[in-house]
C-alpha cells in the first residue's frame, strides 16, 4: 500500500506536460508499435478507402477524431464501468461518436461521404479503436489516453495515406485528382490493378516488408 | 434463380474479403490452422444469415423514414430514425454473437476453446456490420437479404479456409524474415483476389 502511494506522488511531481514517457506514448505507434503493420488492427477500412487520396484523408481524420474522443470518454468513465459489460459500453460510446462524424460529413462534405459510404459506419468495428480502449484507456488517466489516441491515429493515418499515394499515383496517374504525369508531359495509361483491391493488398504487403526490414521486427 | 444469383454474386464476385476488405482482422488472425478457420467461418455464416434479415426488419419497421407508420399513430409516421442505424445494427449483432457463443460453449466445448477470444470478436467483425449496411444500400427485400447474408457468410468462410490451407503449406517454404507472417499473407491475399477477379461477369 505504501509503495503505491509513493509511486502516485512521484508521478505527480515529475510528470511534465510532454515528459519522455508521454512522448513515447505518441511516437511508439508511429513505427515500432504501428497499429496496422505491427499489431494488425484496423485493416478493413485501411484498405477499402485508399483508392484515392481525398477520401483517405477524410477517413484518417474521422478515425483520429473518434479514437481520441472515445479514449478520453472511456478513460473518464473507467472507474465506474462494470467489467462484465465493458464491451457494450465501449461500443455504445464509439457508435455515438461515429454517428456524429457521419452526420457532420453528410452535412458539410456530401460528395466525399458518398464515396466513403458504408466505411464510415465501419469505423465502429475498427479494431484499433476497440483495442486502444481495452488496452489503454481502461487503465490510464484521461490526458495520457488522449495522447495515446493521437499516436495511434497518426500511426494509422500515415500508413493509409502512403497506400493511397501509391494506389492513386499508379492507378490513375494522379495525386489529389491532380494529373501528375500529364502535367509533366508524359502520357500515362492508368493501371487497373492498382485501383482494384488487389493493388491495396500487394502495396500494404510491401510497406510491411520495408518497415519490418528497417526496424528488425520478425514474426515467429 | 434470382436468389441463386444473389448467393453466387456475394460468394464469388463481391466477396466480403477480396472485393470489400471486410472482416480482415479475424481473417488474418485466425487463419493459421484449417480447423479453427473452419469453426470461425461456420460461426460467421450462422451469425450473418441471422443478423442481416433481422436488421432488414429493423430498418424497414423502425428506422426508415415513415417506417413507423404501421403503428397507426400519425405523429410517428413522419419520424425518420435512420441516424440511429449504426447503433441499432451493432446492438443486434452483439446480442446475436452472445447467443452463438452460448450455443457453441454448450454444444462443442473443444471448438469454444480453440476459437477463444475470436468468438466475441465476431461482434466487431466488419463483415457482419458491413453486410447489414450493404443490404440497406442495395435495397434488398426480406428473402433477398436472407440469401445475401448467407452468401456473404459463405464467401468469408471460403476465403478464410483457403488462406488457412495455404498458410499451413507455407510453413515449409523459405520466406524472407521481415516478410514472414503478415507481409506474405497480404501478398497471398492479393494474389487470391486476382484469381477471384476472374469470376467477374458471371451471371446465372
Amino acid at each position: 500500500m505504501s509503495t503505491q502511494t509513493a509511486e502516485v506522488a512521484q508521478v505527480k511531481k515529475a510528470e511534465a506536460l510532454f515528459s519522455k514517457r508521454r512522448k513515447k506514448i505518441i511516437t511508439d505507434p508511429l513505427d515500432d508499435d504501428n497499429p496496422i503493420t505491427i499489431q494488425v488492427l484496423g485493416i478493413c477500412s485501411a484498405l477499402a478507402v485508399t483508392a484515392k487520396m481525398e477520401p483517405t484523408l477524410v477517413m484518417a481524420i474521422a478515425v483520429m477524431i473518434v479514437i481520441v474522443f472515445s479514449n478520453l470518454i472511456i478513460s473518464l468513465m473507467r472507474n465506474v464501468i462494470p467489467g462484465r459489460i465493458r464491451i457494450i459500453v465501449q461500443l455504445a460510446v464509439i457508435a455515438s461518436l461515429v454517428i456524429l462524424v457521419d452526420q457532420v460529413l453528410k452535412a458539410y462534405l456530401y460528395d466525399v461521404s458518398k464515396i466513403v459510404g458504408v466505411y464510415v459506419g465501419l469505423i465502429i468495428t475498427n479494431c484499433i479503436i476497440m483495442g486502444r480502449l481495452e488496452a489503454f484507456a481502461m487503465g490510464n488517466k484521461p490526458y495520457d489516453s488522449i495522447l495515446d489516441g493521437l499516436g495511434s491515429g497518426f500511426g494509422y493515418a500515415w500508413v493509409i495515406l502512403a497506400v493511397a499515394f501509391f494506389r492513386e499515383l499508379f492507378g490513375s496517374g494522379a495525386i489529389f485528382d491532380f494529373k501528375v504525369f500529364e502535367a509533366m508531359g508524359i502520357a500515362y495509361q492508368g493501371n487497373g490493378i492498382m485501383t482494384n483491391p488487389v493493388g491495396a493488398f500487394v502495396i500494404i504487403g510491401i510497406i510491411i516488408w520495408i518497415q519490418r526490414a528497417r526496424n528488425g521486427y520478425v514474426e515467429s | 434463380m434470382e436468389y441463386v444469383n444473389i448467393v453466387v454474386r456475394s460468394v464469388f464476385i463481391e466477396n466480403m474479403v477480396f472485393a470489400y476488405f471486410l472482416g480482415m482482422c479475424s481473417y488474418l488472425a485466425v487463419s493459421k490452422k484449417v480447423s479453427t478457420a473452419m469453426g470461425l467461418g461456420l460461426a460467421v455464416i450462422f451469425v450473418l444469415t441471422m443478423t442481416v434479415p433481422i436488421n432488414y426488419g429493423i430498418q424497414k419497421f423502425v428506422l426508415e423514414e415513415g417506417a413507423l407508420s404501421w403503428t397507426g399513430v400519425e405523429a410517428l409516421a413522419a419520424v425518420d430514425l435512420s441516424f440511429l442505424q449504426f447503433i441499432m445494427f451493432i446492438a443486434v449483432i452483439a446480442s446475436m454473437v452472445q447467443l452463438v457463443e452460448m450455443v457453441i460453449e454448450k454444444v462443442s466445448p473443444a471448438l469454444y476453446g480453440s476459437l477463444g477470444i475470436f468468438l466475441p470478436l465476431i461482434a466487431v467483425n466488419c463483415a457482419i456490420l458491413g453486410s447489414s449496411l450493404f443490404m440497406v444500400q442495395k435495397e434488398f427485400d426480406f428473402v433477398e437479404s436472407v440469401f445475401f447474408g448467407f452468401g456473404s457468410g459463405v464467401g468469408f468462410w471460403l476465403a478464410i479456409i483457403a488462406l488457412a490451407a495455404i498458410r499451413e503449406k507455407l510453413q515449409y517454404s523459405n520466406v524472407p524474415a521481415p516478410l514472414k507472417g503478415l507481409g506474405i499473407t497480404f501478398i497471398i491475399t492479393g494474389l487470391m483476389g486476382l484469381a477471384f477477379m476472374s469470376f467477374m461477369g458471371i451471371k446465372l
